[in-house]
């Protein structure tokens, strides 16, 4: 099988490895980059498992062909951390106990931090917007909206 | 066309653990050179926390703080036997098996620091800061740590624990039933307040008002994450979830979450909850799990809303538009009872 | 915006609320991982030169295998392996072999014939998923379609086509006796007849998928010393260990198994299918294999809470007392067992649900149907009864005239009452949940009932057992040779009667191994019953005393031994029995110091089971898995391999 070389920026970092035609973003960051944070839950782009950012906007990386990143900048939750410290969206959904199985969390933050990339004072609805696509079948969803909307308003504070 | 408004009550008791006995839980706790204590499980955390809670259990059982004591889970290897994370039985078995090694754990770490106070090891107790001292002259103790290495280093001694838990298995009776199907019980009352649209037959839920007696809540806020989750849940059962919509017909399987429905963040519904706690007395901290209950009661008590609402008595679940629909129109339109 | 109370005020003497630890609201130990991405769930583990697993599944309900073609898969571009029956060496188990529960009755991959839609048949292992999935859709299979069965009642016609050849009248088979668990307690007929009303009601619930974020899933790799390691998204590790080592004939010695970190269960990652094919692959192969479902697998093979129907009759007295109540039951367990039975028998001793009714009878039945065998979900073989019970509550009240608290109220059983399973109820606590959840919605109840009290009131003439009319109707196999009634008592030709009489011994935990395990009372952080518990069999449950540094540990005396079999009281072995139960009722083996329990099987049954003896055969190291215990009680249940 042809194996097509693609660069990318990985959490910051330059990457490049060779993938096989049809692969999606999902496989080539788990098996070939070896970033494990983006899940498998669906494969069909209906869970939000897999959800990574490519140049700043939330992607299904699963149904991401990985040829079509090359020149891309990708960001997933692996890489939120900044270095010991941790985010603040990070900080929230540990505080306020955001998650259990802990499964759908990188890609609720990833679909978290895009909104507040974008949006530093989002509504209840906007940030119930954002993680629309994201499923989650432990939290009943409140206390993720909850860590959102307080990890922006930290967000806000340090601006300020 | 308009929307009526129904609220809806059931209750529910909870058996807790497998049903008729016969499955053992077991615990290994050793401490370290330092006087910090390991946990080894093969009980299953499969996010209802059994990690946090046995942690919780065995810092409190040994007498040290938190920070002191990890649980490890899920190594054949390494952890014990365990029969697995359902029937809600993992805070009640391992819970007990966790207490049981952490005692025997705990009796260890209290004789080698008789040895090095010199006095009777059922003359001390901790303080659950990392401190052993003498009952009533608090000013006569030694730390965990120091206890520790003496015990290692010096007197030859571990400080490590098993523990196994078990209801022995009984069987059913086959004429009469008779059995002791578990020990302990939880319980749940809930209101649901609801709206029922008569043109699409969408049924929105709009408040919860809940009662959930858990034996004692250990954790709280894990409580907390299991009640909320588990009544969405139980909201999703209710209104939206079947692998077999047309049951017994197989036809129309869902294969993916766009046929195979739940509530949303979108959807979350005020849910007000008060939490009681009675604990049962062979429960760990009289501890009855609360994971699995918390969805059941929220089932029936949103079709005896609907029928409260419209007057459809909804007994086939999920409650679709379609049925509520042809509930009304069966009944000839919309008859509000008004119960609650 | 959702809130939460902790009512402390309620049972506070019951508990010490002072504890170090417990209680307090820690952050999980596993979360810094779940936020940073970094917990390792089992498909988290990389190995080098991994490869795939994927079945061939069965397109029909039911069907016959004529013919398997693989002529043009086995010329496929990174095929490494066609996995067949004949690969697994011990090919049919029942989950609950390892509890003692059941017969064999489930391939891992089908060999004669398939018994629902999605029934794996074959397994192709390649390099990639993507040419795994590309083998498996060219194969090509010989079918003879069969007639099937997806109705409950419709299985249970004397005509209706056989699902499970292990169990050929479409039902489980109870104690070796019965197609269904009984529930008998009181007398229905008589109590409906008194009643002032009759309320009758049909509940469905659904199939339901758990649908964990996470799909189940298995990677198996050879490890050193010739072991085989396992990364499993299981909900029960040495079930799955045990159910793999059985399936494969091997020492369990052999399996190292990792897992413990799982996104999500719910109920659907007990069923242990995943990890014996993949240990299967990885054996075959000598290369690391992973075994995941998909999603749409997960939704429509990986097996669901089971469908249940009910149908319950209440006899009801103006005042809103329920005084009698049956069920019909039917759980639809699918083509295969796995754990419909044993949610049966736990949903019978729920029945009549937490209310104090002196007549309830029910008759339980598990069907197989041709659909995906049903599992374990979140409430367990209780949250559709419990739909079903609730509904019949608010359907009562209406025909009463009673607000549905105060109905609830007024049946709610406390402390001390005696429930239709024939144990004394204890640390009860429906009374206060309705009362709060009342007072924190609004709802005025009666004021007598805003008073009541879990503690106050039961026992004395509610601890009796009352006399119990019994049947021996739909035994194993009657309803091939002709339709009979499916309610409790309906088809008996003649009945029987045990009078009323007191419970038997609750099972109790077993003591602590020994006294260094045991917890100080004063450390328990709740109240402890000081009085031997073999004192309270009837009349109300004696209160515990309160959390006390100076409560006396139970001593060896005070200590319990669980009664071996559960039985009915000793009175009911008076000579006032009935001829139907008139013969000799032969002794069974006791634990040593247990109280003899006496039983109330008819005379025409086989003796009972005789204690396994220990021993016997020499130690072999390399012997595979076999079975739990020998279960003590009132029946053999045979497990093992079937011969065909």
């Amino acid at each position: 099988m042809t194996k097509t070389p693609v660069r990318f920026v990985l959490n910051g970092t330059d990457t490049g490895v060779f993938v096989d035609g049809g692969a999606n973003l999902l496989d080539v960051l788990r098996r070939s980059v070896g970033d494990l944070s983006p899940k498998y839950g669906c494969g069909q782009g209906t869970c939000g498992a897999c959800t990574v950012l490519v140049d700043g906007l939330p992607h299904l990386s699963c149904l991401v062909l990985a040829e079509a990143i090359d020149g891309r900048r990708i960001e997933t939750t692996g890489g939120l951390r900044q270095g010991a410290q941790l985010h603040p969206l990070q900080r929230h959904f540990m505080d306020g106990f955001a998650a259990q199985c802990g499964y759908c969390t990188p890609g609720m933050l990833m679909s978290a931090k895009a909104l507040l990339d974008r949006v530093p004072n989002p509504s209840r609805d906007e940030v119930i917007e954002a993680i629309s696509g994201n499923l989650c079948r432990c939290t009943g969803y409140e206390p993720i909206v909850d860590a959102i909307l307080s990890a922006a308003a930290e967000l806000r504070g340090r601006v300020a | 066309m308009a929307i009526h408004k129904g609220r809806g009550f059931a209750c529910i008791n909870y058996p807790i653990g497998m049903n008729l006995g016969g499955d053992p839980s077991q615990a290994l706790v050793h401490a370290t050179p330092d006087g910090k204590f390991m946990v080894t499980l093969s009980a299953i955390d499969l996010g209802q926390g059994m990690k946090s809670v046995t942690r919780q259990i065995a810092a409190e059982a040994i007498g040290v703080p938190i920070a002191d004591v990890y649980v490890d889970t899920a190594d054949s290897d390494t952890g014990a036997h365990d029969m697995g994370s359902f029937a809600s039985r993992g805070t009640h078995r391992v819970g007990n098996a966790v207490i049981r090694a952490s005692i025997e754990a705990r009796n260890q770490m209290l004789e080698a620091a008789a040895e090095e106070l010199e006095v009777d090891p059922a003359d001390l107790d901790t303080d659950g800061k990392g401190n052993i001292h003498v009952k009533g002259a608090p000013g006569r103790s030694i730390t965990v740590a120091e206890t520790a290495i003496a015990a290692q280093f010096k007197q030859g001694r571990t400080l490590s624990g098993r523990g196994i838990f078990l209801i022995p298995p009984s069987g059913a009776d086959p004429e009469t039933g008779e059995m002791t199907p578990v020990t302990c019980f939880a319980h749940a009352a809930l209101v649901v307040d609801l709206q029922v649209d008569d043109e699409t037959g969408e049924v929105t839920v709009n408040e919860i008002n809940s009662a959930y007696e858990v034996g004692r809540a250990l954790n709280p806020k894990m409580v907390e994450q299991q009640l909320i989750g588990g009544a969405w849940m139980g909201v999703s059962h209710a209104l939206y979830e079947t692998t077999e919509p047309y049951y017994p017909a197989r036809d129309h399987g869902p294969v993916d979450f766009n046929a195979y429905l739940m509530p949303g963040p979108g959807e979350i519904v005020p849910h007000n909850i008060a939490v009681l706690e009675r604990p049962a007395e062979d429960a760990p901290y009289g501890g009855k799990g609360p994971g699995e209950m918390c969805a059941n009661p929220v089932l029936p008590a949103i079709a005896n809303a609907v029928y409260d609402a419209v007057g459809v008595r909804c007994d086939t679940l999920p409650i679709t538009p379609e049925k509520v629909l042809r509930g009304i129109r069966a009944n000839g339109g919309v008859r509000r009872r008004g119960a609650l | 915006m959702s809130s939460i109370e902790f009512r402390k005020d309620l049972f506070a003497n019951e508990r010490d609320d002072n504890l170090n630890e417990v209680g307090k609201p820690t952050i999980r130990q596993d979360i810094l991982g779940h936020v940073t991405g970094s917990s390792k769930y089992y498909d988290d583990h990389l190995f080098d030169g991994l490869l795939h697993m994927r079945c061939v599944r069965s397109p029909h309900h039911h069907a016959r295998i004529r013919r398997i073609d693989t002529s043009a898969v086995e010329r496929m571009e990174g095929v490494v392996r066609i996995v067949r029956p004949s690969d697994i060496p011990r090919n049919l188990n029942t989950l609950l072999s390892l509890i003692n529960f059941g017969r064999d009755d489930e391939e891992l991959l089908a060999t004669k014939k398939v018994a629902y839609k999605g029934e794996p048949v074959l397994a192709i292992i390649a390099t990639s998923e993507r040419l795994a999935r590309d083998a498996v859709s060219a194969v090509r299979v010989d079918w003879e379609v069969l007639p099937h069965v997806l109705d409950v009642e419709e299985a249970l016609q004397p005509n209706a086509p056989v699902v499970n050849d292990e169990y050929p009248n479409n039902t489980f088979d109870y104690h070796e006796r019965y197609d269904h668990q009984k529930l008998r307690f009181g007398d229905v007929e008589t109590a409906f007849a008194n009643a002032d009303h009759i309320v009758e009601g049909e509940y469905q619930m659904s199939p339901i998928e758990q649908a964990p974020m996470e799909t189940c899933g298995a990677i198996a790799a050879p490890e050193t010393n010739d072991r085989i390691v396992c990364h499993t998204s299981t909900q029960a590790l040495f079930f799955s260990l045990g159910t793999t080592a059985k399936l494969l004939d091997m020492p369990s010695s052999r399996l190292h198994f990792v897992g413990g970190t799982v996104g999500g269960g719910f109920g659907g990652k007990v069923d242990s299918l995943v990890e014996p094919m993949a240990v299967l692959g990885a054996i075959l192969t000598g290369r690391p294999v992973k075994f995941m479902w998909d999603r749409a697998e997960e939704m429509q093979v990986g097996a669901p809470r089971g469908a249940e129907r009910w149908r319950i009759k209440d006899g009801v007295m103006s005042d809103g007392r329920i005084v009698a109540r049956s069920f019909t039951g039917f759980f639809d367990s699918g083509a295969y067992t796995r754990l419909s039975s044993y949610a049966i028998i736990k949903g019978t001793g729920h029945l009549p649900g937490p209310y104090s009714i002196p007549n309830v009878a029910a008759n339980v039945y598990c069907v197989y149907t041709n659909r995906t065998p049903a599992t374990a979900m979140r409430g367990f073989g209780i949250t559709g009864v419990d739909f079903s019970i609730e509904c019949q509550m608010d359907k009562v009240a209406e025909v009463v005239g009673m607000n549905p608290i105060d109905l609830r109220l007024l049946n709610a059983y406390r402390d001390g009452d005696m429930k239709a399973h024939r144990r004394v109820a204890k640390n009860t606590a429906l009374i206060e949940c309705c009362q709060v959840v009342a007072q924190k919605a609004g709802i005025a109840i009666r004021p007598d009932l805003a008073k009541a009290s879990s503690l106050i009131g039961g026992g004395g003439d509610r601890a009796v057992i009352p006399e119990t009319v019994t049947d021996q109707a739909s035994r194993i196999g009657d309803r091939r040779r002709g339709a009979i009634p499916t309610e409790p008592l309906a088809g008996a030709t003649s009945k029987g009667r045990i009078p009323a009489g007191t419970s038997g011994e609750p099972v109790v935990a077993a003591e602590p191994q020994r006294e260094d395990m045991r917890i100080d009372p004063a450390r328990v952080g709740h109240a402890v019953s000081t009085v031997p518990k073999s004192a309270s069999t009837s009349g109300p449950v004696t209160t515990p005393s309160v959390v006390s540094a100076s409560a006396t540990t139970p001593g060896p005396s005070g200590a319990v031994r669980p009664a071996p079999v559960p039985t009915v009281s000793p009175a009911s072995t008076t000579p006032a029995r009935p001829s139907a139960f008139a013969a000799p009722i032969p002794p069974r083996p006791t634990t040593p110091g247990s109280p003899a329990p006496a039983a109330a099987v008819p005379a025409d049954e086989t003796p009972p089971p005789s204690p396994s003896t220990p021993g016997g055969s020499p130690h072999d190291p390399g012997k595979p898995f076999q079975q739990g215990v020998r279960r003590p009680g009132v029946s053999r249940f045979l497990s093992g391999t079937r011969r065909r």
